[in-house]
């Protein structure tokens, strides 16, 4: 049911509106709105209750296991939110002068600190809202380099053909085409690939690494070499940065600039599709096109910087500072773990990917490079399964959901047939993964046994399979009474 | 389904059909619409547009995929198929009558460069995942 | 190690079942080169204990204002349930929902938050939000010149919010997009729709009319909607969401009506927050949607018939169409809309224009008493929502700064903006603000403003 459908007319909350009193209007007559607003009319009980039940509904970290590959679903503690919620902080309008937010700048000063000595680059900016506006500003800014030394040839940004959507689709934002390089069978760029196609019009390389198909980009330091040798920049893609944390820095493999996810690797929460935080670091040739504002230091104090302290930053990506609350939140989570709790993400990362990886391969599942270690992620292919039993990916991810787990990612890299990318990230206990591995084994039996069980799955859940094809033929994105 | 042996084709899974007046009809082929899925929005090119060969003009949709339909030839679009706007479906049902575009031809020289059946059918086997 | 729970044995059992002697051996395959370091930059880490007791002190530290200031972010109060039921965990760490099984609690709390923004704004469709207003202009303007396929300039007037027109030119300089700004009349303070005319004859996409604009002055918009309409431009709206309940929405507008609504969503249940997480909301007629970037989520059912919802046009996402996208975006601001709609919820239509007329009255009330005070006047001749601009016959960085002193923050300075004003300064009055915080304004100020005429006393006693 819609709230619109528990809605009676005439049904208010006195509490929640100002008081009734006579107030003066200037609106002019023609001005004022006549169509009423379709807003429901509830009871404040009745919406508690509709929105606490449709929380019910949703898989969640606090509820289930979910181990989404490239997505980082670690453990958000409460304490973040907590203490970026304290009602000062909450209160502080963004165009408050900065002696009245001292506190807050602090944190976020300390934050820029953290993330420079985590990804080595000389300087940060906290501006960008989430990854992809991060691969924007990184473009961005790859572009202003050039442009800044007369180097207007440079028309193409190169990605790997596995690369995130987001890599290509922000290139083009930056009115860059963008040519792919293809993966070897080994889950790396082909470094003769690469070779061939760079050259003049080249303005930069953007790459994950560990790359998105879970393994590390063994050839790294010569790709470094390549690109830099034919005069462009190096664009580290950090939503894989929770396999390498506090092991491997991104500046130390030779990249110019980098965007980070705090959403992924700084549990800063998810909330059903957002907030997040992209910010971006540089190393020293590109630090003069950070966007704005940074958060500088003058003497004691500290303050946003502006056009006049930057002025070849690529501009402001927001009205304001970008997603401050993420950033404070981010900045407690950093400040829980510290030195040594930041340099062992990595390690626990990596031991939990592996331990699953060899799990599932004893249980009988292929991997999708058995040659290779893997990160902090895997991919899982279910060619043979399909082949065998007519039993997909898709199918299997839904019957986990029957067997309690949220399913990993599917279809993503498109490269590996079948594909199931796997991150268990470092917050999950051996017992988790453990359960879930057996899962997983049922869910093979089943599919060898009684496939059109897992073919129809899932049976729990609130809804089962939706027609999505109905969904985009015969749109209906709006509640319209008739 | 096999492919139809009178028609031509092109790497990017467009089938062309040369019409007596010259016009040559353009869709996509069996292949391409198994790839996407259930079809739910085309987009043909508007008609008067001049197209070179291999730019793209058109987009069959699906719920996990957007296909771009290229222009097998350079010519000019004389009619596009209007039923497919209200049902994309038809090119699901059968991907060889349900045509997407027309298009007059600049360079008729161009056509011999297209595969035959039996070239498209060998790509299209191997695309198979 | 805090939040990894692996013991001396599990760590042991795991590396046994891999086949490995230690953790470090996991890293084989990292050149050596690139290994270790260590984050001796980084402080030690703190327990909770330490990390609550320096934050409560940095922000006693900041403190609480009284605080006048609206400029694109507003005071209002936020109803205790709205931010209990977001940070449930349930929509507080869930993820995006592609797996629209395991989300129907997200889901359809987005599909009630579309229809409510389609009805506040007034137009067909709206998506499942964007990052904040001005990226949202941004991306209204990519979508406007995609739509209009042969133009590449928009007019933008210099009444839209400054921070606005600067991230939209950062977002679209780089597509050969220009941006075309329209001058305003510094009496009344909006755009004169004659001025248009000086554009007759050229080619533009889009004109972006602000409603209420940066001044809080309520813009001609029937007027200048028409002239887009009558040459070819598409209208692009820019609204304050509060505004809506008690103004005649974009959607409703002259000839037709705004073809793309966008705006940001923060007076919906988002606390100020020096500035984020806010959210950006985009509408637009049903035509126009496989053009409108964002996630959109739509009703359909499953196999047995029931009710769900899905998200769906996907393709026109960067997961899918990658560098033909209509935009990069991928997170956007869910947990934001999930308050949001639960604010909207909450308070009801009536709700929602009272809190609208509360803050215009305010609003009037405030200006009313402080431009009785000589050296204070109203700038602009236009009607207002719930800012003003009032120009003042003292610096208004002295006056600001004698205000703070006073634990006032009266108002936004626009100088730097608009330097041909003088000085200026933007006051905003929501449905927060008491009579006795319009007393606390206006007699500080006035004592403020007085201080500056009165003669200083004479050093000199006269001797008798």
């Amino acid at each position: 049911m819609l709230i619109f459908e528990l809605s009676r007319p005439g049904r208010r909350n006195p509490s929640q509106a100002p008081r009734p009193a006579p107030g003066l209007n200037a609106i002019p007559e023609g001005w004022q709105r006549k169509s009423r607003p379709r807003l429901p009319e509830v009871s404040e009980l009745d919406a508690v209750r509709h929105y606490t039940n449709l929380s019910r509904r949703n898989f969640s970290i606090d509820t289930h296991f979910y181990p989404l590959g490239s997505c980082t679903m670690k453990y958000n503690p409460r304490a973040c939110n907590h203490l970026a919620m304290l009602p000062q902080f909450l209160a502080r309008h963004p165009r408050a002068p900065a002696d009245t937010g001292q506190g807050f700048l602090t944190c976020l000063f300390e934050l820029q600190e953290m993330l420079k000595e985590v990804t080595g680059m000389a300087a940060v900016s906290l501006a960008p809202m989430a990854g992809a506006q991060g691969e924007f500003t990184g473009v961005a800014m790859i572009r202003a380099y050039h442009m800044a030394r007369g180097d207007g040839a440079r028309t193409e940004i190169l990605v790997p053909d596995a690369a995130h959507g987001t890599n290509p689709a922000s290139a083009v934002m930056c009115g860059y085409s963008v040519r792919e390089i293809p993966t070897d069978a080994e889950g790396n760029v082909e470094l003769a690939a690469l070779r061939a196609a760079v050259g003049p019009r080249t303005a930069g390389l953007m790459l994950t690494n560990p790359s998105t198909l879970g393994v590390f980009e063994r050839t790294i330091l010569d790709m470094e070499k390549i690109v830099h040798d034919a005069g462009g920049l190096l664009y580290y893609d950090g939503a894989n940065l929770n396999a390498i944390l506090g092991r491997v820095k991104p500046a130390d493999m030779g990249f110019d600039v980098m965007h980070l996810n705090l959403h992924k690797t700084f549990a800063t929460p998810h909330g059903g599709g957002g907030p997040g935080a992209g910010p971006v670091g540089a190393a020293a040739r590109l630090q003069p096109y950070l966007p704005l504002p940074l958060i500088v230091r003058d003497g004691d104090n500290y303050r946003l910087a502006d056009e006049a302290d930057l002025p070849q930053s690529i501009g402001r990506l927001s009205a304001h500072a970008g997603n401050a609350g993420v950033l404070l939140r981010a900045y407690v989570y950093a400040r829980l773990l510290g030195r040594e709790g930041l340099q062992r993400v990595g390690e626990f990362a990596t031991l939990n990917a592996n331990y699953l990886m060899s799990e599932l391969r004893k249980a009988g599942f292929e991997v999708a490079f058995p040659t290779r270690r893997a990160s902090h992620e895997f991919s899982v292919t279910l060619k043979t399964l399909r082949e065998e039993t007519g039993v997909t990916a898709m199918d299997v991810a839904k019957r986990l959901l029957d067997k309690g787990f949220h399913a990993p990612t599917t279809y993503f890299p498109l490269l590996v047939a079948e594909c199931l990318l796997i991150e268990p990230t470092e917050t999950e206990s051996k017992q988790t993964l453990d359960a879930f591995v057996q899962a997983m084994r049922e869910i093979l039996e089943e599919a060898h046994r009684e496939p059109q069980l897992v073919k129809s799955a899932p049976h729990t859940t609130p809804v089962r399979r939706l027609d999505e094809v109905k969904a985009a033929r015969e749109l209906d994105l709006a509640w319209n009474p008739a | 389904m096999t492919t139809p042996a009178n028609l031509k084709y092109t790497k990017s899974h467009e089938w062309v059909k040369q019409e007596a007046d010259g016009t040559v009809t353009i869709g996509i082929t069996h292949h391409a619409q198994e790839m996407l899925g259930d079809l739910v929005f085309v987009e043909t090119p508007a008609v008067g547009r001049k197209l070179k060969q291999g730019e793209q003009c058109a987009v069959a949709e699906s719920v996990k995929a957007a296909g771009d339909v290229y222009a097998p030839l350079s010519g000019e679009v004389v009619a596009a198929n209007a039923e497919l706007a209200d049902a994309p479906e038809k090119i699901n049902a059968d991907a060889y009558a349900a045509w997407m575009y027309r298009l007059k031809p600049d360079h008729p020289g161009e056509l011999a460069g297209l595969l035959d059946a039996a070239a498209y059918q060998a790509i299209a086997d191997a695309e198979k995942h | 190690m805090p939040f990894i729970p692996h013991t001396e044995d599990d760590i042991r059992a795991m590396l046994a079942a891999i086949g490995v002697a230690a953790i470090d051996d996991l890293f084989d395959e990292i050149p050596a080169a690139l290994r270790g370091g260590g984050l001796a930059g980084v402080p030690p880490g703190v327990n909770e204990m330490e990390i609550t007791r320096l934050m409560y002190e940095r922000a006693e530290r900041d403190g609480r204002w009284l605080s006048f200031i609206g400029a694109g972010a507003y005071e209002h109060h936020i109803p205790a349930a709205v931010w209990q039921l977001a940070t449930r965990g349930e929509f507080y760490t869930s993820y995006t929902p592609y797996q629209a099984e395991a989300s129907q609690g997200t889901l359809q709390v987005l599909y009630e938050y579309q229809s409510m923004m389609a009805s506040l704004t007034a137009m067909d469709v709206t998506n499942a939000s964007l990052y904040e207003g001005a990226s949202a202009l941004a991306e209204a303007v990519l979508m406007a010149v995609r739509i209009h396929k042969s133009a590449r300039r928009v007019l933008m007037p210099a009444t839209v919010n400054p921070a606005y027109r600067k991230v939209t030119r950062s977002l679209v300089r780089h597509q050969g997009i220009e941006i075309i700004e329209v001058p305003y009349c510094t009496e009344c303070g909006h755009v004169i729709p004659a001025a248009l005319n000086a554009y007759a004859g050229k080619e533009y996409a889009a004109l972006v009319i602000p409603q209420t604009n940066f001044f809080g002055v309520l813009e001609p918009a029937d007027e200048l909607t028409a002239w887009a309409k009558a040459n070819g431009v598409l209208v692009i709206a820019v609204a304050n969401p509060i505004a809506l309940a008690i103004l005649r929405p974009p959607g409703e507008w002259g000839a037709g009506g705004a073809d793309i609504v966008v705006g940001d969503g923060q007076p919906l249940g988002a606390p100020l927050s020096s500035g984020g997480p806010y959210f950006g909301f985009m509408g637009c007629r049903v035509s126009h949607v496989r053009q409108m970037p964002g996630r959109i989520v739509g009703r359909t059912v499953d196999v047995d018939g029931r009710t769900g919802y899905t998200l769906t046009l996907q393709a026109r996402e960067q997961h899918i169409r990658r560098s033909r996208a209509t935009s990069n975006i991928c997170t956007n601001q869910g947990l934001m809309v999930t308050a949001a709609t639960i604010y909207m919820a909450l308070l009801g239509p009536d709700g929602l224009a009272r809190v609208a007329q509360t803050c215009h009255a305010n609003a009037l009330k405030l200006v009313q008493q402080l431009t009785a005070l000589p050296g204070v006047k109203r700038r602009f001749s236009g009607a207002v929502f719930h800012e003003c601009v009032l120009q003042l016959s003292a610096p208004v960085a002295d006056v600001l700064h004698a205000l703070k002193a006073q634990g006032i923050l009266g108002g936004l300075a626009l100088t730097q903006d608009y330097p041909e004003l003088g000085d200026a300064l933007l006051v905003c009055a929501t449905e927060t603000k008491h009579d006795a915080d319009l007393e606390r304004y206006r007699e500080n100020l006035q004592r403020i403003l007085g201080r500056r005429f009165r003669p200083a006393p004479c050093a000199l006693k006269p001797s008798l």
